[in-house]
Formats: C-alpha cells, structure tokens, sequence
C-alpha cells in the first residue's frame, strides 16, 4: 500500500503498525512524536496502531531553537 | 545565590539565563555553550525527522533531559492551529506539558500575534500544558495572559535576532509591577549589558540565542552572559541608589584643613 510519511510518497506492508515503520526507517520511538492523518499519538499505541492506504504520517522531533524561524532547517517544516 | 531560586508552576530553576539552541556550528558548541552559561532551561523546536539520512545526530544525544529542562517552543508558526498542533506534537515527543507558545504575526519583525497567542494559550492551559507565552512588551496583553493561566510571561526586548536591546524600558518596567508572575525577557538581547539591564529592572529570567550563538566567540559570550545576568540580579536585589541631579560628596568635610 502506498502511504505518505513526512511529505514522501512510500510503500508500505498493509497493516504495518507505527512502531513497525519506526524500526524499518531506524527511527528510536523514545525520541519522536507521531501524528497519523493529523492525530497525535501516545507512544502507547505505537505498537498497536495499523496504517492504512493513503495514511498522512508525520514524524517529528526537536532541533536546535531559539524563537521565530530557526536558522537552518534541513529537515522542513510540517 | 543558591537560595535564590527562580520557581514557575511549581518548577525550580537554578539559573536565570534560559539560552536557544539554535544556529551553532554543531551539537559540541550548543552543549559547551550551555555550559558555559551555566542554564539548565534549553529551548527546542519540533521539527520533521529527517527519514532519508539518519546519519543525522539528535540534539538529545547532546542534551540529557535529566539534566536540563527541555522547552520546545512553537517557533515558525503563524496560525493559531500550527501552534496547536506544534505544541501537542511536542509534548507527545517530550517530557513534559511545558511549551513556549509562540504565534508569529509578521515575517520581517516576528513579532508576536497577541490576538492569536491569546487564543492558543486559553486551548492550550485547558489542555493542562504549562504555557510560557513569548509575547510583545504590552502590558495589558501580559495581564490577559496571567489571566488565562500561564504561570509566566515572555515579554521580547526587541524583535527576535536583533540584537538591539530592551526597545521599552517603561513598558517592560510595568509590565513587572502588573504581573504577580515570573517574567522572562525573551528575544532581541545584543551583548551582556543588554542582560543586566533586564534583571535590574527586575526581570525574574532571560532568555536569549542568537546574542551568544551569532557572537565571534559564542563560548566567550555565553561565559559573559552568565556573569551579566547574575550582577543584574544581584543589583537588583541590592537595591540601587536613586538618580539625582547633583553631586553628593562621599567624603566626610569635618577634619579638612
């Protein structure tokens, strides 16, 4: 299935969960925040929440900031 | 100054000087930075996880949220739904329901939409996050936000990066006597008297990143905002003399020849 994470278009297992994804992009769920079509999740239900055709996944994290825009932002914003 | 404790929401705090962790070189110069600063309240922005190279270090790995009070803020966002939505993120990411709302009104001076932060902090302290609203030095909006529930208020010195230095005295001076809250000048600060002058005036904090990020020598300047910040305070607590026209001698006249 196809699903969007962060902005990119990737296949995905139908059914994967989110700690699924997390592990596959090596990615330490202890560190992230995760939103599945505009909700956020509790990392609580990283391991039970399925994606789905079509899901929006957004990944998140904190860099370096002060206030207003911060400085160099390789990674985009949401 | 140890008993001197700044306290927010129930939070102890052993340094007045807050730093940003954004535009140094690397993560080794923010954490000596900060170190040399001697803060242990670091502001961070939520941000996209770079998922094509994860070779990527995260800030984390440098900053040990045992050790300092991480603070995300809501930087870059214009709406009061972005702001909402950065700051649940953030603390779905973090440690804690902290969250240093900023709802940007204007690109070229950043400066805060008062009307929009507002908003966002009423949603945001109903959701039980514990809001440190960065602000403009506008003491009826930094009543309204008291009002509303936040246990502190961020009032800039001047735009954000400037580094020109507290722009309103006398509206930062009554914005301290309106508020029964901690107030922490954020944004605009240049070099360390700029610092002083805040906590003398009677500032509980200041908060600042691109005074020692964008220095020469960020370590240097990050050592002499610390030193700034605690004279400002202990000035402040001293009590200066007042302002007078004339001389007064500090010498005694009996026993001249």
């Amino acid at each position: 299935m196809k699903i969007q994470v962060n902005g990119e278009g990737r296949t995905a297992n139908a059914g994967v969960t989110v700690a699924e994804l997390l592990r596959e992009l090596d990615i330490r769920p202890d560190r992230v925040a995760v939103e599945v079509n505009t909700e956020v999740l509790n990392r609580q239900e990283f391991e039970r929440r399925g994606l789905h055709e079509g899901d929006h996944v957004e990944i998140i994290s904190f860099i370096g900031g002060g206030a207003g825009e911060c400085g160099d932002l390789s990674i985009g914003r949401l | 100054m140890s008993d001197d404790r700044l306290i927010i929401a129930g939070r102890e705090f052993k340094s007045r000087l807050w730093v940003g962790t954004g535009k140094y070189k690397d993560f080794v110069e923010t954490k000596k930075a900060i170190d040399t600063a001697g803060a242990d309240v670091v502001t961070v922005a939520v941000r996209r996880v770079n998922i094509t190279d994860r070779s990527k270090e995260n800030l984390l790995d440098y900053l040990d949220p045992k050790k300092y009070t991480i603070l995300p803020n809501t930087a870059g966002c214009y709406t009061v739904e972005d702001a909402l939505r950065y700051a649940r993120l953030a603390r779905a990411a973090g440690i804690s329901d902290l969250v240093k709302l900023e709802v940007i009104g204007d690109e070229r001076t950043l400066f805060p939409d008062t009307a929009g932060l507002i908003e966002a902090a009423k949603i945001l302290v109903k959701e039980g996050f514990i809001v440190l609203p960065y602000t403009n030095d506008d003491p009826v909006v930094a009543k309204k936000l008291v009002d509303i529930g936040c246990p502190a208020v961020m009032p800039l010195a001047a735009p954000i990066g400037s580094g020109l230095g507290i722009r309103n005295p006398y509206n930062l001076k009554i914005i301290l006597e309106m508020v029964k809250v901690p107030v922490i000048v954020d944004a605009g600060v240049g070099t360390a008297s700029d610092a002083t002058l805040a906590m003398e005036y009677g500032a509980d904090a200041v908060l600042m990143n691109t005074a020692i990020a964008g220095a020469r020598d960020p370590i240097a300047m990050a050592e002499a905002m610390k030193y700034a910040v605690e004279a400002g305070r202990l000035a402040y607590k001293a009590g200066r003399i007042p302002r007078k026209l004339y001389a007064t001698a500090s010498s005694p006249i009996e026993g001249m020849l």
